[in-house]
């Protein structure tokens, strides 16, 4: 028998609305799969389960706000037969401290109203709340009667064009909560690391020409859904450098480093609408060039349109954040508590270069490492920037 | 494959990419990747979007030409016509 509990997801998460189950009492479920739906200020992330079993009962009811460690699920060890007295409900018994203005609810198993409700689509639900649209009004046309984010779109336009507007809340207001939300929770985490956190910064230029030029040549040979974009080469530069200098993967936690069990990428993301997501790809280190392009893909189109999983956005055990083509020139990181480093790079620009005795036009990145000063020093920060640097000259490799 | 329905595939997969949109205000004429705050992987979420919506393999050196809305329909239909 195991527990499942509201996981936290960063360090400036202190609860969760659970806004879907995916499972049913009886089913079985497998580490890794997703089991619920959960908005958090970071926005809707699909939680995994890690470990093997059966589920017993869903303990917290759809739309409820819990804290993190709130018990949420039982699950039965497969094989074991259901035991024969039913289990009580639990008291909710969050692990970490319950913040004080949201007191550890009680208990109770779902309404049965809860069976008729009718389904709506994760991003129906996510376009409801920014719509400001009662989903009890809106029909749904999906399979089985499944309301849709068409339906949801259909019953806004219908009561926009319908009474003359109403003094309803504006359809911005949830997203404004949402953004307002996000920039409370970078503030809380942002604060906290430079509070806790002494950093140490360094830079370096690095010349870009041999991998941009080994880029450009691989895409000529690659079809469209297989071309790459130099933010790999960066991503995995930096993951194959960690195993250089493993000071800088891993979390600082109760007054000790903690090397990472596999070297997790956070990538910086940021939203059009404003804020920032650092979702992680896992062990960047091991992956074909070919995968990761795709995972970033991925990632990026999912932080950006839908919804993330609570692995990615708990897992990263170092962060990258690169400013793309439009950005500044440097970047200087605030370090995600509790990982210990934060590499930037800014955008490439063609500048002049001086090697052997002669000045050419290159193009150069600026690379910089924000980095905790308790778990590493300048030092050894500046053999990490030196290897992601010979790794890049070397694009074939990698 | 008719200009219009060109036009229909880029908005939809503009949409899938950037969902908060206003893609009726969209200054055809104008660069999408300004207007959209689209960056260089959205763009290429968007170009291989194209490419499973359309059959067109955009090479990388003809990204330029995908700059703005009709430039992006323009090419797309010399593309189709031709294949």
């Amino acid at each position: 028998m195991s527990e499942f509990r509201m996981p936290s997801l960063g360090a400036d998460m202190e609860a969760g609305t659970v806004v879907e189950w995916r499972v049913h009492p009886g089913d079985t479920v497998k580490r890794g799969d997703i089991v619920a739906l959960v908005e958090t200020e970071k926005g809707l992330i699909e939680i995994e389960i890690f470990a093997d079993g059966v589920i017993e009962s869903l303990v917290v009811p759809e739309g409820e706000k819990v804290p993190v460690g709130t018990l949420l699920a039982v699950v039965r060890d497969e094989g074991k037969p259901p035991p024969a007295v039913k289990i009580e409900p639990v008291k909710a018994e969050p692990r970490a401290p319950a913040p004080t203005e949201a007191p550890p609810t009680a208990m109770v198993p779902p309404p049965p109203a809860a069976l008729q409700r009718p389904r709506v689509s994760p991003l129906a639900r996510k376009r409801a709340k920014e719509l400001a649209v009662d989903l009890a009004t809106v029909r749904g046309t999906g399979e089985g009667g499944a309301i849709t984010e068409a339906d949801v779109e259909r019953a806004a336009g219908r009561t926009a064009a319908g009474a003359p507007a109403p003094a309803a809340v504006p359809p911005t207001t949830a997203a404004a909560d949402r953004l307002a939300a996000m920039r409370k929770a970078i503030a809380a985490a942002m604060a906290r690391s430079k509070r806790e956190i002494p950093h140490y910064y360094i830079g370096t230029h690095i010349d870009m020409s041999q991998a941009l030029a080994w880029l450009t040549e691989e895409n000529l040979r690659r079809p469209v859904t297989e071309r790459l974009l130099y933010s790999v080469l960066l991503l995995k530069a930096v993951a194959l450098a960690v195993h250089e200098v493993p000071e800088m993967n891993g979390l600082w936690i109760d007054g000790a480093f903690r090397p990472g069990t596999g070297v997790h990428v956070g990538v910086a993301i940021s939203l059009r609408q404003g804020g920032l997501v650092a979702p992680a790809i896992h062990d960047v280190d091991k992956m074909q060039l070919n995968d990761l392009m795709r995972a970033m893909l991925d990632l990026v189109k999912r932080a950006r349109t839908g919804v993330l999983r609570g692995s990615e956005v708990s897992d990263a055990t170092i962060t990258v954040t690169n400013l793309g083509e439009q950005g500044a020139e440097t970047v200087f990181g605030v370090i995600y508590p509790p990982q210990v480093a934060l590499v930037g790079f800014g955008r490439v620009i063609e500048q002049p270069w001086a090697a052997d005795g002669m000045i050419g036009a290159r193009p150069v990145i600026a690379a910089s490492l924000a980095a905790d000063h308790r778990a590493s020093d300048g030092h050894r920060g500046g053999r990490f920037l030196a290897a992601i640097d010979r790794l890049l000259q070397e694009p074939e490799k990698l | 494959m008719t200009k219009d329905q060109i036009r229909a595939a880029i908005l939809r997969n503009l949409s899938a990419i950037a969902p908060e949109a206003d893609l009726e205000a969209l200054d055809p004429r104008r660069d999408l990747r300004d207007q959209l705050d689209i960056d260089s992987v959205d763009f290429m979420n968007f170009v291989v979007a194209l490419h499973q919506d359309l059959g067109v393999d955009v090479p990388e050196a003809d990204y330029p030409k995908l700059s703005s809305l009709d430039a992006c329909v323009a090419y797309l239909a010399g593309k189709t016509s031709a294949s």
